[in-house]
């Protein structure tokens, strides 16, 4: 056999690419850009956002939502810092070019990188953030998925009292905190919007280690139910001190309550206590069934965390089907206030006018170590 | 009302306990320890690391504690205190080494313990809810807060080291000239001193969890009490001590919780304008 001569071997290749060619030529990669904390304070949320997103892009890519469009996920670490999240930001949109960027984990990371996004004119979505204002106020490129303290508490708290009945509440927050004292501010106005008295108001610092007097003021005050607003450490000695002096009654803690330190600190003090959440675990929408199962077959831990982080995908997603397939930063910009009634693990999501979420949130209860959804 | 009393008086004994050892060491050398903190949670620790660790019952380990919290007291005055010793702004210098002291300890359970609240193993205290009402840790505080106290003055005044140190405090030259070993007066101080603290850090930790800043939110109010009480006297700090808790804990059950710092520091200030010395503390006159 005589060797193929180059022309030969060239019109091959061309011919072969040419079989290939149609369906690679129409896919598009849409690069996201996800900022997350891998390392450092904020490492045990990071972790399990990659896992949301990264089975988001999967299941994006593969259901045929968008067609001639694939998602790319790019996972930087912003080592839970200011710093870091921004230098990460200037890489995703001058070098990988992304469509939208998803994050940064913490809100105190948005507020420094955030900034430069919308400078930029790249669309940020938010899947963690809660603080109640500061993040989508940055300006028209930012959104959000995650609910704030103001979305959660008052669903919480209505929620609660449907089931167990309270009519006089104590209430004891921290006072030197931005987030505990907000998170006061929006339990004071839920309590006053549901009629329940409340009975006495304490206060405390981050500082503080003893609540004993705070809490045997309350408690002869005779509350059906303790309302607590206080960050996960000082909130794991509050609930055994308040069970240690007898009390036997319901709690409903703050946003600051949600983090699985809490419940390892508290020991079984912790069970019975009430949280708002933003994920229904126990939803039997069938979004939510597939999220579950599709996690759990990764080996993944399904958490509030990574349901927002999975939601966050598939609204950049739908944002780009609304704009039929086009995925320019402006087109997602567009495309998202189209956004209504998203089925997501989080249930129907819409955006509201500020660009912050809207969707059901849920309570859960401490019970036999664990977070549970109360029924 | 009873049971604000009890923690009126609980609180009052971590600071009579913390404010201890503080005074013990200014009425000697005249220079405060700030790493006092530092040995107070680091007692915790020790501690907490004992029970979880090696299953050590309760009592043991909180001896253990105890003892190690005095020899890192013993540790500290060789290492930072006394190179210091007799130089011409040996208080300053003292206070700042000090200082650097606590913030080598407070890295040290940083590092190993990380920054995040340690709590102690389930079953070490009784479990909440068998004994409604009264926190047994709350009694067993009190009571061993009087102990230690009258133990240090019955030390102070009726035995030789008591008597070496009281020596020492009053004029090291005179105690020397009398055939006083002043370095090892010294150093027997810092280790009473450091146990005490390690005493209160040990039951701070069974009562609030222990964690690397732990110290810091009782060293502001450890300092008050000694000036409240009279630097450098125990009767001072240890009725000071419960002083403080008192009006704190009476300021949030009858004012309310925001009020209770504005209360403890606005007595102290009085007492300041009052009677500057504080309340036992050595005339002017006679520190000269």
């Amino acid at each position: 056999m005589r060797p193929m001569s180059s022309p030969s071997l060239a019109a091959l290749f061309l011919s072969l690419a040419a079989l290939a060619g149609p369906a690679q030529a129409a896919d598009q990669v849409v690069k996201i850009g996800a900022s997350l904390s891998m390392t450092g304070a904020a490492a045990v949320y990071g972790a399990t956002q990659k896992n949301g997103i990264t089975l988001a892009v999967e299941d994006v890519n593969r259901s045929g939502m968008l067609p001639g469009v694939k998602l790319e996920a790019v996972v930087e670490d912003d080592g839970s810092s200011k710093e870091q999240a921004i230098s990460v930001y200037q890489r995703f949109i001058n070098q990988y070019k992304v469509a939208a960027i998803i994050g940064p984990t913490l809100s105190t990371m948005a507020t420094a990188a955030d900034p430069i996004a919308q400078m930029q004119h790249v669309p940020v979505v938010a899947v963690s953030n809660t603080a109640p204002t500061g993040i989508t106020d940055i300006g028209d490129y930012v959104w959000r998925v995650s609910l704030t303290e103001k979305q959660v508490i008052p669903g919480a708290m209505k929620t609660a009292q449907a089931k167990l009945g309270f009519k006089t509440a104590g209430v004891l927050y921290g006072n030197d905190d931005v987030f505990t004292k907000a998170g006061w501010d929006v339990m004071k106005a839920t309590l006053e919007q549901l009629g329940i008295k409340v009975l006495g108001t304490q206060t405390f610092a981050k500082m503080d280690r003893d609540f004993n007097p705070q809490l045997t003021s309350l408690l002869g005050q005779k509350p059906d139910v303790l309302v607590i607003s206080a960050l996960a450490e000082n909130a794991a000695s509050i609930v055994p001190q308040a069970r240690q002096l007898g009390w036997k009654g319901p709690i409903l803690g703050g946003n600051g309550f949600n983090s699985p330190s809490f419940i390892k600190n508290a020991g079984p003090s912790a069970e019975g206590v009430l949280v708002g959440t933003s994920w229904n675990s126990a939803s039997a929408d069938p979004v939510n069934e597939k999220f579950k199962a599709a996690m759990a077959a990764r080996g993944f831990t399904a958490d509030q965390f990574a349901a927002q982080a999975y939601t966050g995908v598939l609204v950049i997603a739908e944002a780009i089907k609304q704009q039929g397939g086009k995925a320019g930063r402006e087109d997602v910009k567009a495309g998202l206030a189209k956004v209504k009634d998203l089925p997501t693990p989080l249930g129907k999501f819409s955006f509201l006018p500020n660009r912050d979420g809207q969707h059901e949130p849920a309570v859960q209860i401490v019970k036999d170590g664990k977070f549970q959804i109360l029924h | 009302m009873t049971q604000q009393l009890l923690n009126g008086v609980f609180r009052g004994s971590i600071y009579a306990l913390f404010a201890l050892g503080y005074t013990l060491v200014f009425g000697i050398l005249d220079i405060l320890n700030l790493a006092h903190q530092a040995v107070f949670m680091l007692a915790a620790f020790v501690a907490l690391a004992l029970i979880s660790a090696l299953h050590l019952n309760l009592a043991l380990a909180s001896l253990l504690a105890v003892v190690a919290a005095g020899l890192i007291g013993v540790a500290l005055e060789r290492t930072a205190f006394r190179p210091l010793r007799g130089r011409a702004d040996s208080r300053v210098s003292s206070l700042i080494s000090s200082i650097a002291a606590a913030t080598i300890l407070e890295s040290i359970a940083l590092g190993v313990w990380g920054p995040d609240v340690t709590r102690f193993p389930l079953g070490v205290l009784p479990a909440p809810g068998q004994e409604v009402g009264i926190p047994s840790i709350q009694l067993v505080t009190i009571g061993v807060s009087i102990a230690m106290t009258a133990l240090l003055t019955w030390m102070l005044q009726a035995t030789r080291l008591g008597r070496q140190i009281r020596a020492t405090a009053e004029n090291p030259t005179a105690a020397r000239v009398l055939g006083v070993n002043v370095d090892r007066a010294i150093a027997a101080s810092f280790f009473i001193s450091s146990a005490l603290g390690g005493v209160g850090g040990v039951l701070f930790g069974l009562a609030f969890n222990a964690s690397p800043d732990m110290g810091r939110s009782v060293q502001l109010k450890g300092l008050a009490v000694i000036v409240l009480g009279g630097m450098g006297s125990v009767p001072g700090a240890v009725l000071a001590g419960y002083a403080l808790g008192l009006i704190e804990v009476f300021t949030v059950a009858q004012i309310g919780s925001s009020w209770s710092d504005a209360a403890s520091f606005a007595v102290l200030f009085l007492v300041l304008l009052v009677r500057p010395r504080g309340l036992f503390g050595r005339s002017a006159a006679r520190l000269a």
